[in-house]
């Protein structure tokens, strides 16, 4: 067989990614796993995962370890931090073509691409990454010791980032653009409970300004459209998550929020192309239902295989 | 403790042995945070493919590490991990919070082109 020529190809090295190439190695299929980033997803980026059935307590990080050492050990095949320059993922043979010179062939293609934490996207935002905006609270929190800081977002994410940054600010102001929010009522309670934590509703920042290190949020009244500014020594966004699937635009079937649309068996519009983890429509996210995902799009790419035989 | 597969430095007599030896030095000094493992990560990806620099981590958290958060190439870094570039002992680049393997690659080949 050409070495460039897999039974299985995985799109994505995330919980999902990796789950299917356990499934489909152990299978005895030969399976390539593609991964643009680093191994492991959004897995690597959480501190600690308490969750997972039948783990205590692990890093997300070691969490990945473990299964990418999983997938190796049953013959998979991880190619991290490459480009896919181009697909073909229609007809029976399915080509994935890398950093623009190979091209990787196989017989069915999981689509595992996962997500992303939501920039805010305005002017300033990627300039003062480092030196005033944070994506982390437990990994910067104590850069801000005695700072007055703004948590951007209403959700469960953003509401208990604001409270456990209390330990460090002096003061929190959360920046939310509805009146109310989509937190847990417990963690909203929370919130409005601490005294150093103070509310601007159905506002959003419009840019940030600073010189070598952020100065100052614009702050904008959504309803009214008026522009304030507001001197700050810090700002952490929680606005959610959006899906890694810009570049299967055209090639299968989405929804408006570009999420991939599957059935249960994980199969797409295409045959022989499965989807699984955060890249799909569904509504829960957590490692253990991208787990669940990769597994029932593995089944599904190995059944798909044998009757195509 | 740092749990990546590269080398550690864990005082400042290493750490100086290291810059000193080494003529192209890539040091992430961080935690085992969502902002400093992909760092980790990308650089021990890039360990073969760079082989005429030295790919080393430093834990944030150890009184030794005063050796980077000091650096005034650091001064006013909030976001964890800094990671600084030497070049025959001297720094050429540092960078704070998270940078994704094209940023890092951009670097390497600036500052360390073979």
């Amino acid at each position: 067989m050409n070495e460039n020529m897999f039974d299985v190809i995985i799109l994505g090295g995330g919980a999902a990614g990796l789950t299917a190439g356990i499934y489909t190695s152990r299978a005895k299929l030969k399976t390539l796993i593609l991964n643009e980033g680093v191994v492991g997803g959004q897995m690597v980026l959480t501190d600690e995962i308490a969750n997972y059935p039948g783990v205590e307590n692990i890093g997300g990080f070691q969490l990945a370890r473990i299964m990418k050492k999983q997938a190796k050990t049953f013959g998979c095949t991880i190619k991290s931090n490459i480009k896919i320059t181009r697909m073909e993922l229609d007809g029976a043979l399915k080509t994935i073509e890398v950093n623009n010179k190979t091209n990787y062939s196989a017989k069915s293609v999981i689509l595992t691409s996962g997500g992303r934490a939501r920039n805010l996207n305005v002017p300033g935002e990627k300039e003062f990454q480092g030196s005033g905006i944070s994506y982390c609270a437990t990994c910067d929190g104590d850069f801000f010791q005695d700072k007055e800081i703004i948590v951007v977002g209403g959700g469960n994410s953003a509401l208990e980032e604001a409270v456990s940054l209390t330990k460090y600010a002096s003061k929190v102001t959360i920046v939310h653009e509805f009146d109310h929010f989509q937190a847990y009522p417990s963690a909203v309670e929370e919130a409005k409970k601490n005294e150093k934590i103070h509310f601007i509703m159905e506002s959003t920042i419009a840019a940030f300004k600073g010189d070598a290190a952020l100065k100052t949020a614009v702050i904008r009244h959504i309803p009214s459209g008026k522009k304030s500014d507001m001197p700050i020594d810090g700002v952490f966004i929680f606005i959610g998550y959006v899906p890694n699937t810009e570049s299967f635009k055209g090639l299968v079937k989405m929804n408006e929020r570009l999420e991939i649309i599957t059935d249960e068996d994980r199969q797409t519009n295409l045959d022989g192309v499965f989807a699984a983890g955060d890249c799909i429509a569904k509504r829960w996210r957590q490692v253990s239902t991208a787990v669940a995902d990769g597994t029932i799009a593995a089944l599904s790419a190995a059944e798909y295989i044998a009757k195509q035989e | 403790m740092l749990m990546t597969e590269l080398p550690h430095l864990e005082t400042e007599a290493e750490f100086n042995k290291t810059i000193e030896e080494n003529e192209n030095v890539m040091v992430c000094c961080g935690r085992m945070g969502p902002m400093c493992v992909p760092v980790y990560e990308s650089m021990e990806e890039l360990e073969d493919e760079y082989p005429h620099v030295k790919f080393v981590d430093m834990d944030f958290d150890i009184p030794s590490a005063h050796v980077i958060r000091n650096l005034p190439e650091c001064a006013g870094f909030m976001g964890l991990p800094f990671t600084v570039y030497y070049k025959n002992g001297k720094v050429v680049k540092a960078t704070s919070s998270l940078q994704s393997m094209d940023q890092i690659t951009e670097i390497l080949d600036e500052e360390f082109a073979k």
